[in-house]
């Protein structure tokens, strides 16, 4: 599968200025990209507009040729920097991970999701427990591209490699696609097969 | 420093003790036969005593009874006004947050509307079309009360709809419908049900006020706005006992309500959890 | 730095909040506890930790500026003398000023540049457009009134309002998440420079590759303590003390990537002994019995018994 972006442009209202203008970007099933640029170059909002949270003001965004579905379970999902705002305040945790289907227990071992954690609401659990809760569900949901934006910038560095570890067993089992929004150039090496940077349209590959 | 209660709990409890207190007034308004306030003319204009409380009034109506069932009456008038602006609040408030840019038009100018015209003036004149008596004065009290809970809704499903977990949850396939029943209205149902109370007050006092100009509800209804309008004819002849109480009674009960909606407020907010 | 006075000593300190459970229960919650800091002038001092586990608190506990639900134990002195409540308020804003981590705690009603001003005059008019414009912060930025300004751009003029307040302790909490990896830098130069011009600087982050670069010591907090303060230095070379900083040095991406399974322990469920125990691959019997005191090793300090 081939997710793409082609020739996009965005911004939020007539008056306002452009936020990306006439991007290029795609991405492979089993590829991991990551996506860097200073801040102001319009990362998080090509993240959203891959994950059809927004839609371009130009240009199109498309899952092997064809528009991302407006109905239905979106096949690129996208997981956040802040998870505490991803999940319904007022709903346990049980219910926030069925809202994208059964629950599979093999999901929740392996991202060391408690099962009493399940019976909880999110103010009872930190920042970084959360953010399993969102990869777990993004995956559950039985996407084929999973959109990273900032995801572990405000967790510690272990709840940060316990996270991606597991993210990078799941894509390499199913052959999904990823894209990394991130700051941390160790941390892209780290996890990407190849590194866009957004600010000059430069590509470079990483070994390992 | 321990204390057997906490501040929540004692908050709780006076609350209860509120709501009780209202019950209890208005079942006692249900409950009087229309006996007891029959005239008696042998006990007629006396002045506030142990036997009648309150005094009794030109025809020897007993004014404690007679003001109970005006407040019972003031009460089911109130709460029912409410309820009806509450639900138009929803339904607009919702309708204006999640549909077009026309509809939203729409629904903010007849809320401007609303609220611009004095509520004295449209409640009479909604009353009076319906002609006078408990349905129009139900329809006006209605038609005026559910403009600022609207709009608090409206900017409330707004400011969700943005929420990445409302987001989140359209991308996971869930449809408008069920994002509206599962995420919007379980959040807002806090916020419709404090509104709601604090609303009686209000509705109760337009009541009361519409019904003592004499554009209300009709003199067999003794609502405490009648008594009041009735008795001020003999006010001059020294029987202040007939103002006096009624009026101070649906003061207090106005009062009591209001703080009731106000300590829901408290218990319900979460921002007040940390104490 | 043996010789010189510290700024700022806290010892023992704990911050317990009385709470709701559920909507009627209250209970205490144990969110900071046993906690001891040095800072020096002249030396910025990282409080390293992961989000949302209190480091904060520890911020408010400095300036007494705690909610009224919260209990605070401990001692802490501030340039010799006990820290009162009645030198806190005298204190902060002038000689010890805080760079929050909330934007909200900027004036909605007043334009940035009067703000970032502070109470000085004459204003410091001059030196506020030369920090704007070091922070890349368009000219027009001081005619804005906050809720114009994106995020990154309000918490680049948090830190600018610090560093015009001249104080002696600036305690910056979470000062960069919302900059690029330029403009975080060059704020944290500018903290740095504060240091070095004799003030002493503590950076509350989560980050540690930047506390890394910027601080001269690290101080690793876990589960509402610190476990282990060491020069920065100590964390590029990996030669670290508590097995708790080892697992955080191994789990960076630069190191191994290798973590270690569990989460942190909330409060309100803290186990008896070592806060780290249950996660700890040294773990004995002693530590599961007491917390450990704190112990001087190696240019820096431990609180594990069996740190070498």
């Amino acid at each position: 599968m081939r997710l793409e972006a082609k020739n996009i442009s965005f911004r939020y209202s007539r008056t306002s200025p452009w936020v990306l203008e006439r991007v290029d970007f795609a991405v492979r099933s089993g590829e991991r990209v990551g996506l860097v640029a200073p801040s102001g170059y319009g990362k998080s909002t090509l993240a959203m507009l891959l994950s059809g949270y927004l839609r371009p003001t130009s240009g199109a965004v498309l899952l092997d040729g064809k528009p991302l579905p407006t109905k239905g379970v979106c096949p690129v999902q996208l997981i956040g920097q802040h998870p505490e705002r991803a999940i319904n305040p007022r709903w346990r945790l049980r219910q926030v991970l069925e809202e994208s289907g059964q629950l599979r227990g093999d999901v929740l071992a392996s991202f060391g999701i408690e099962k009493e954690w399940l019976n909880r609401f999110p103010r009872e659990l930190s920042g970084g427990e959360l953010q399993r809760f969102c990869v777990a569900r993004a995956l559950m949901s039985g996407a084929s591209f999973l959109i990273c934006d900032e995801i572990s910038t405000m967790l510690d560095v272990i709840t940060q490699a316990q996270i991606w570890n597991k993210i990078l067993e799941e894509a390499a089992g199913r052959e999904m696609g990823l894209v990394a929004v991130t700051h941390n150039m160790a941390l892209a090496r780290r996890v990407c097969t190849r590194i866009y940077d957004l600010s000059n349209g430069e590509d470079q590959a990483v070994e390992g | 420093m321990r204390q057997r209660w906490n501040r929540r709990q004692r908050l709780l409890a006076y609350t209860m003790l509120m709501l009780l207190a209202i019950l209890a007034a208005f079942a006692a308004g249900v409950l009087i036969p229309e006996s007891a306030v029959a005239p008696d003319f042998a006990s007629a204009k006396l002045p506030p005593s142990l036997s009648h409380p309150f005094g009794t009034d030109w025809l020897g109506r007993d004014l404690f009874l007679r003001t109970l069932k005006g407040l019972s009456v003031s009460l089911t008038v109130g709460v029912a006004a409410s309820l009806i602006s509450a639900v138009a609040a929803v339904l607009t408030g919702v309708a204006a947050a999640t549909g077009s840019k026309a509809v939203d038009g729409v629904i903010t100018w007849l809320i401007d509307l609303v609220m611009g015209v004095p509520h004295m003036v449209l409640i009479i004149l909604i009353s009076f079309a319906c002609g006078r008596g408990l349905k129009g004065l139900l329809a006006g009290i209605a038609v005026t009360h559910w403009t600022g809970l609207a709009r608090l809704i409206r900017a409330e499903v707004m400011q969700l709809r943005g929420q990445p977990y409302i987001m989140a949850s359209r991308r996971l396939g869930k449809s408008s419908g069920w994002v509206l029943t599962h995420h919007l209205l379980p959040h807002l149902a806090p916020q419709f049900f404090v509104g709601l109370v604090l609303m009686f007050p209000h509705a109760i006092l337009h009541e009361a006020s519409v019904s003592f100009l004499g554009y209300g509800l009709p003199p067999e209804q003794p609502a405490i706005g009648i008594i009041l309008s009735e008795s001020m004819k003999y006010l001059s002849a020294g029987m202040w006992w007939l103002a006096v109480f009624p009026g101070a009674l649906l003061v207090a009960v106005v009062l009591l309500i209001d703080r009731l909606g106000e300590n829901l407020r408290v218990i319900i907010d979460p921002y007040s959890a940390q104490e | 730095m043996e010789e010189k006075q510290p700024l700022l000593e806290i010892s023992d300190l704990s911050v317990s909040f009385r709470m709701y459970d559920g909507s009627l229960e209250q209970r205490q919650l144990q969110v900071i506890s046993s906690l001891s800091l040095t800072v020096y002038p002249g030396e910025v001092l990282a409080v390293a930790g992961s989000s949302g586990s209190g480091k904060s608190l520890l911020a408010a506990a400095i300036l007494g500026i705690l909610p009224s639900n919260a209990a605070v134990g401990g001692a802490m002195r501030y340039g010799g003398q006990p820290l009162t409540p009645e030198r806190q308020r005298s204190l902060r804003g002038g000689e010890i000023a805080l760079v929050p981590q909330s934007v909200a705690y900027l004036d909605p009603l007043m334009k940035v540049g009067r703000q970032a001003d502070g109470h000085q005059k004459p204003r410091p008019t001059a030196k506020r457009r030369e920090l704007f414009r070091r922070f890349g912060l368009p000219e027009k930025t001081e005619q804005l009134y906050p809720f114009q300004l994106s995020g990154g751009m309000a918490r680049r003029v948090l830190v600018s309002t610090a560093l015009l307040a001249d104080a002696q302790l600036v305690i910056a909490d979470e000062p960069t998440p919302g900059m690029g990896l330029e403009q975080a830098k060059e704020a944290l130069s500018m903290f740095r420079e504060m240091a070095n011009e004799g003030r002493g600087v503590v950076l509350i982050t989560h980050d540690i590759d930047l506390a890394v670069d910027f601080a001269d010591r690290i101080a690793v907090f876990y589960a509402g303590t610190t476990v282990e303060t060491a020069p920065a230095e100590d964390f590029r070379q990996g030669a670290l003390r508590h097995p708790y900083s080892q697992a955080l040095w191994r789990a960076l991406p630069q190191n191994g990537f290798q973590p270690i399974p569990g989460f942190q322990p909330y409060a309100g469920s803290l186990p008896k002994g070592c806060l780290f125990a249950p996660r700890c691959p040294h773990r004995t019997a002693e530590c599961e019995a007491a917390p450990p005191p704190v112990r001087t090793l190696r240019d820096g300090e431990v609180r594990c018994i069996h740190a070498t």
